[in-house]
């Protein structure tokens, strides 16, 4: 099947309202007698299922967690862009737009980025009427910060929980529309199929993760919205139940899924401290606005932080590398993530790292401290004030504007991090690759709609720092709520869909077979031992960094480990009860497959683009020397692969990827 | 408006009202009692004012009558409502990690103090509406001298009574020490958190168990035998 | 560090529960709590018994997923943080820990250490919003402005994250702060107070139809919320539902 992305005709500022001006509508009479089934209640998920369920759908929405409110956008911390230009530095929604495809490394699609620039200001006004208390000035207008990548101050937050409260936003539009009974909440649902009739979607399998129940739900379309694939890796800053299962389940169908090599390492997580860990915790990127990222310049300096025989405070400046600051001078420390990231990376295998496992730099608020004592000591007119006194009050700034994220450091670290530098790493983060969707958010499959995370999006090789609120928020509410209407216009007639067909039959099946056959398979090895042993192929071989040698390694090593469990993997308690190890199992199960996908879609794509490193494509000489090298003549399309059983023989099907308004260029941040 | 009253808050609210009341009259109370000490002769006219006055004996003791028992009753069905909503009970529980004895016990020190009241009304109140309203004597005299000096200083001879009464007011103590500042913030007040009001209410709480504590021994000590 | 762990054992909501004594050897102090909970299933699973069930996910404090009766208090002996924060440096060498589910009539155990918190869901869908549909047409977000104090105070109210904390720890377990905390934020905000009267009637109608208990103003709640979420929230919802009656 040829890849056909819907992208309407017309100039790109344009392209969007004309679009929805001949769209196809479906009148509120008829939506009555539509039904829609959500999977997943995050941002995107959650917003789509409010704004169906207000247009007057009748909305089905899915939860594993107890709430919707507990979705893992709820960790969102730093904030979410707009083009409102409140700050008058020249923002606009072209050079959001711009800012976004440059970020992505000019792998995302023109036309869905301009969309998302376009209702990004709606976004913000749509949450401040629905109570959402983002940070305002002294004025009383509504206060903005920068992140990495860009040159305005167009970042909207509510504290350092922007994206709790945008879920929270979302979540009580979701509660209005359940106490109208417009939306059937199902907590604590898995959905663990989807089941198509006649070549649409019609609807899923879930299982009741409390009663073990496996049940048939109905709809006339289906949208997948649960999230990334971060978990791939066993160790990233996802929730622990997050998982590829929707998304894998519905690729499986036909949905092609689009880019999977191109993952998100966060440069600003807490480091690892052993062996146990079971996730990494995010420092919000709004943190490298303040902090200085350094290690130390001599190697003798390192080795005496690591034996403890020196602090890093007893550093003089001049014994400091701040080397985002020495190698990137026009964006400093607020580079991209993946830039920042690589930097890091370079310094810890340099042999830098300044923690035991030497995987750790320094990220540092002594400077800004200071600076800010220096601003406040001068606003209350305190003349000649002390050391002491300056660092107090630069403190109380700091403390104002990143206070819980300092307190969430100590209560994992120990250290008090306004007294001493804090330590990050890399993590694993966000998944910008995902479920293959046209300009419609339709997957290859008619009816069902990917948003969100899941989807490949509109962040193309790299996500720029609070992005993904956007586009999730900007997919629920403004985006798929008009194009669903011109899929479902075509279905008024169409009547209930009924569950007691041989589709629903046999979807049921294949699922109940599974769950059976790890409840009887009675193996001798527990399911993290496997999600383990997959997690560090993924990190060693397909993570910041990859080559042609290890991803061919991974592939082989990874369908190795999932063949083993099939065989070795068990599973106690019964199928017909609430099972966390059954649901991990069927969890990892998908992510020993996605891996070797991943792998694969690693190895195909020879060039360095975005997150998506390539050891062999890095520029050789000039000033840009050891930068990632795009090669964009033959690789300026999104890989899309169509599963044919195994992940080793999927099927490429690409996408080109034309750039008519915004010039390809070797991203620059130096 | 009745709905109110019925939701869990509105409860809470009647609560507050009926303590504040209380509360004022304990005060009443206690400057009466205050003056026992200082001239048997004034305390002897207060008393007879306070138990012939018709407008206090007709209007403000049913409201008095009222608000103990509206508390008392009020207190137990929401102690019970409470005890319902808690469930299953914790195999360990570290209360004292993040609460007062005494904001914990309101019950106990409530009943404690209910107990105290049974004994005060055997002791003065029922005689008292026995010799008015049974016998009609309303002259507030015995033996040609006004009886309430007297019948004070009567009930504060026994040890046994005294260390009761003394008890007593160490649990009046521990409910105000809670129940002070708590019935503002029923009400909706802040105050009850401002450090001001809440050295009021410590005041408060200590002082008048204290006071009464220190005029039943000074009865006890001084009582003519 | 070897321990030993007390912890609620339940198959069901209809099964009897009861307290069951586990070992872990070799804890590292730099394990959060739920790691512990990992090593012990991790051994349970490998010697073929089942593991326990705990509600759990983020594993940052910001989810609400996770409860846990540690010791005797929600979240266990720290402050500021919920059970996934907690870390085994607060315990010593040959420590007892007595682990169970959050207690509440309105909280039924779902399974060891799992409850049902759908309570919280029917108070907010009672009136936890503002009714406002999505439109992209609303007026500009700079419209009205709101000072940064009042912006400050509903965002404290706002970080609640619904985990239950306060219902476990409440004597009476009742969920006047989780309910105090949602009207304050609404409250607080020029757009809440269209329907502010009738949000705080329905909500706390909800509150009571749910079996909570009443505030009995312990304070306990406010010092084991995870979120530090202020006890000025509960005294201003009865503020709120005063005026909403007069």
């Amino acid at each position: 099947m040829a890849l056909d992305s819907k992208v309407p005709k017309g100039s790109i500022k344009d392209k969007w309202t004309d679009y929805k001006n001949k769209i196809n509508l479906v009148n509120p009479a008829n939506k009555r007698h539509i039904d829609v089934i959500v999977v997943g209640t995050g941002l995107a998920g959650g917003s789509a299922a409010a704004t169906l369920a207000e247009l007057g759908y009748n909305v089905k929405a899915f939860a594993y967690q107890d709430s919707p409110r507990r979705a893992h956008s709820i960790a969102a911390q730093g904030g979410i862009n707009a083009a409102k230009n409140y700050q008058g530095d020249g923002d606009s929604t072209y050079r959001l737009f711009y800012d976004t495809v440059k970020g992505g490394d000019y792998r995302s699609r023109e036309a869905n980025v301009y969309r998302l620039a376009e209702v990004s200001a709606n976004i913000i006004d749509q949450c401040v009427a629905q109570g959402v208390p983002f940070a305002r000035d002294y004025g009383g207008l509504l206060d903005n910060r920068s992140f990495g990548g860009v040159l305005v101050s167009r970042t909207f937050y509510a504290k350092g929980q922007t994206g709790q409260q945008l879920l929270l936003g979302a979540y009580s539009a979701m509660n209005r529309q359940i106490a109208r009974g417009k939306i059937e909440m199902f907590n604590r649902h898995e959905m663990l199929d989807v089941v198509i009739v006649d070549g649409k979607a019609r609807g899923i399998i879930a299982r009741n993760l409390i009663t073990g129940e496996i049940e048939r739900h109905s709809a006339h379309a289906v949208v997948v919205g649960s999230g990334g694939y971060g978990n791939v890796y066993f160790l990233s800053t996802n929730a622990m139940g997050s998982n590829a299962t929707a998304a894998w389940k519905i690729h499986k169908k036909g949905a092609y899924f689009a880019n999977p090599c191109y993952t998100q390492i966060h440069p600003t997580c807490i480091p690892r401290s052993g062996d146990y860990q079971s996730k990494l915790t995010l420092m919000s990127e709004s943190l490298r606005n303040d902090g200085r990222i350094w290690v130390p310049k001599n190697m003798e300096d390192v080795v005496a932080i690591r034996e403890g025989r020196k602090k890093p405070t007893d550093l003089s400046e001049d014994e400091r590398d701040y080397y985002l600051e020495r190698r990137y001078p026009a964006f400093g420390n607020l580079v991209p993530r993946d830039v920042a990231s690589r930097a890091a990376k370079e310094r810890c295998d340099a042999g830098y790292g300044v923690n035991a496992t030497g995987e750790a730099v320094y990220l540092d608020f002594a400077s800004s401290i200071e600076r800010y004592g220096k601003e406040q000591a001068k606003i209350h007119n305190i003349e000649n004030a002390s050391e002491a006194k300056i660092y107090e009050l630069g403190q109380a700034i700091v403390e104002a504007k990143y206070g819980n994220l300092f307190q969430m450091y100590e209560k994992i670290v120990d250290q008090n991090p306004y007294k001493t530098p804090m330590m990050i790493y890399p993590a694993v983060h966000y998944t910008m690759g995902g479920v293959w969707v046209d300009y419609n958010l339709m997957t290859t499959i008619p009816g069902c709609y990917c948003i969100g995370e899941a989807n490949f999006s509109d962040h193309g090789a790299n996500r720029l720092g609070a992005s993904a609120l956007m586009q999730g928020l900007a997919d629920g509410y403004f985006v798929l709520p008009y194009t669903i209407g011109d899929y479902l216009a075509d279905d008024i007639r169409t009547g209930k869909i009924s569950t007691e067909t041989k589709e629903f039959d046999d979807a049921e099946k294949e699922v109940s077979d599974r769950i059976n056959f790890f409840i009887n398979n009675k193996g001798t090895k527990s399911v993290d031992y496997f999600h383990k042993k997959l997690g560090k192929v993924m990190w060693d071989k397909a993570g910041m960094s990859r080559n042609e040698k290890g991803l061919k390694e991974a592939m082989i090593e990874i369908k190795a480990i999932r063949e083993e469990f099939w065989k070795d993997v068990s599973v106690p308690g019964t199928a017909d009860e609430m099972n966390p190890e059954l649901e991990k199992a069927g969890r990892v199960a998908d992510f020993l497959e996605l891996g070797e996908l991943f792998a694969k879609d690693a190895l195909m794509r020879e060039e360095s683009c975005g997150g998506h490193f390539r050891e062999e494509s890095a520029e050789e000489s000039g000033p840009q020397k050891g930068e990632a090298k795009r090669d964009d003549e033959n690789f300026a399309f999104v890989a899309a692969w169509e599963y044919k059983g195994e992940p080793a023989d999927a099927v490429l099907h690409k996408e080109v990827l034309e750039f008519k308004d915004i010039e390809l260029k070797q991203r620059s941040y130096k | 408006m009745s709905g109110f009253f019925k939701s869990s808050i509105g409860r809470k609210v009647a609560m507050a009202l009926s303590a504040f009341f209380l509360m004022f009259f304990l005060l009443q109370h206690f400057a009466i009692n205050l003056l026992s000490v200082f001239s048997a002769d004034a305390f002897n006219e207060v008393s007879h004012f306070m138990g012939t006055n018709p407008l206090i004996q007709y209007a403000l003791q049913p409201v008095l009558i009222f608000g103990v028992v509206f508390h008392f009753v009020m207190g137990f069905v929401l102690e019970l409502k409470n005890k319902k909503a808690q469930g299953v009970s914790y195999a360990r529980n570290n209360g004292a990690a993040n609460s007062s004895w005494m904001s914990r016990n309101m019950i106990w020190s409530g009943v404690a103090i209910l107990a105290f009241i049974i004994l005060h009304f055997i002791d003065f109140w029922f005689p008292e509406i026995n010799t008015k309203f049974i016998e009609g004597d309303w002259s507030g005299m015995h033996d040609g001298q006004f009886r309430y000096y007297h019948e004070l200083q009567e009930k504060f001879v026994s040890p046994v009574r005294v260390g009761a009464y003394v008890l007593a007011f160490v649990f009046l103590m521990l409910h105000l020490l809670h129940g002070f500042t708590s019935a503002f913030q029923s009400m909706g007040s802040t105050a009850g958190r401002k450090k001001v009001l809440q050295n009021i209410g410590k005041i408060y709480s200590i002082i008048i168990p204290l006071g009464f504590v220190i005029i039943a021994i000074y009865h006890h000590l001084n009582h003519n035998h | 560090m070897n321990l030993t762990l007390k912890i609620w054992r339940q198959k069901d909501s209809n099964a009897k529960g009861q307290m069951v004594d586990y070992k872990v050897t070799d804890i590292s102090e730099h394990m959060s709590f739920l790691e512990m909970m990992d090593v012990l299933n991790e051994q349970l699973v490998n010697s073929g018994e089942e593991p326990v069930a705990f509600d759990h996910d983020c594993r940052e404090g910001i989810c609400g997923m996770c409860s846990m009766y540690i010791n005797g208090e929600a979240h266990g002996p720290d402050r500021g943080i919920t059970t996934c924060q907690l870390h085994m440096r607060m315990f010593k060498d040959g420590d007892t820990i007595t682990i169970e589910p959050f207690r509440a009539a309105a909280f039924p155990v779902i399974k060891d250490l799992v409850v049902d918190r759908t309570a919280f869901e029917r108070i907010q869908q009672a009136g936890g919003y503002i009714s406002v549909n999505t439109s992209g047409n609303t007026q500009d977000a700079n419209a009205i402005p709101i000072s940064k104090h009042a912006a400050d105070e509903a965002m404290d109210a706002a970080t609640c994250i619904g985990c239950g904390a306060c219902v476990a720890t409440c004597k009476n377990a009742s969920a006047m702060l989780f309910v105090g905390a949602k009207v304050s934020q609404y409250a607080l905000l020029p757009q809440g107070q269209v329907e502010a009267a009738d949000r705080v009637q329905n909500m706390v109608a909800q509150m009571d139809l749910e079996g909570f208990g009443n505030c009995t103003n312990t304070g306990a709640c406010e010092i084991e919320c995870p979120k530090g979420i202020s006890l000025e929230n509960i005294a201003r919802m009865n503020r709120e539902l005063m005026k909403a009656n007069l």
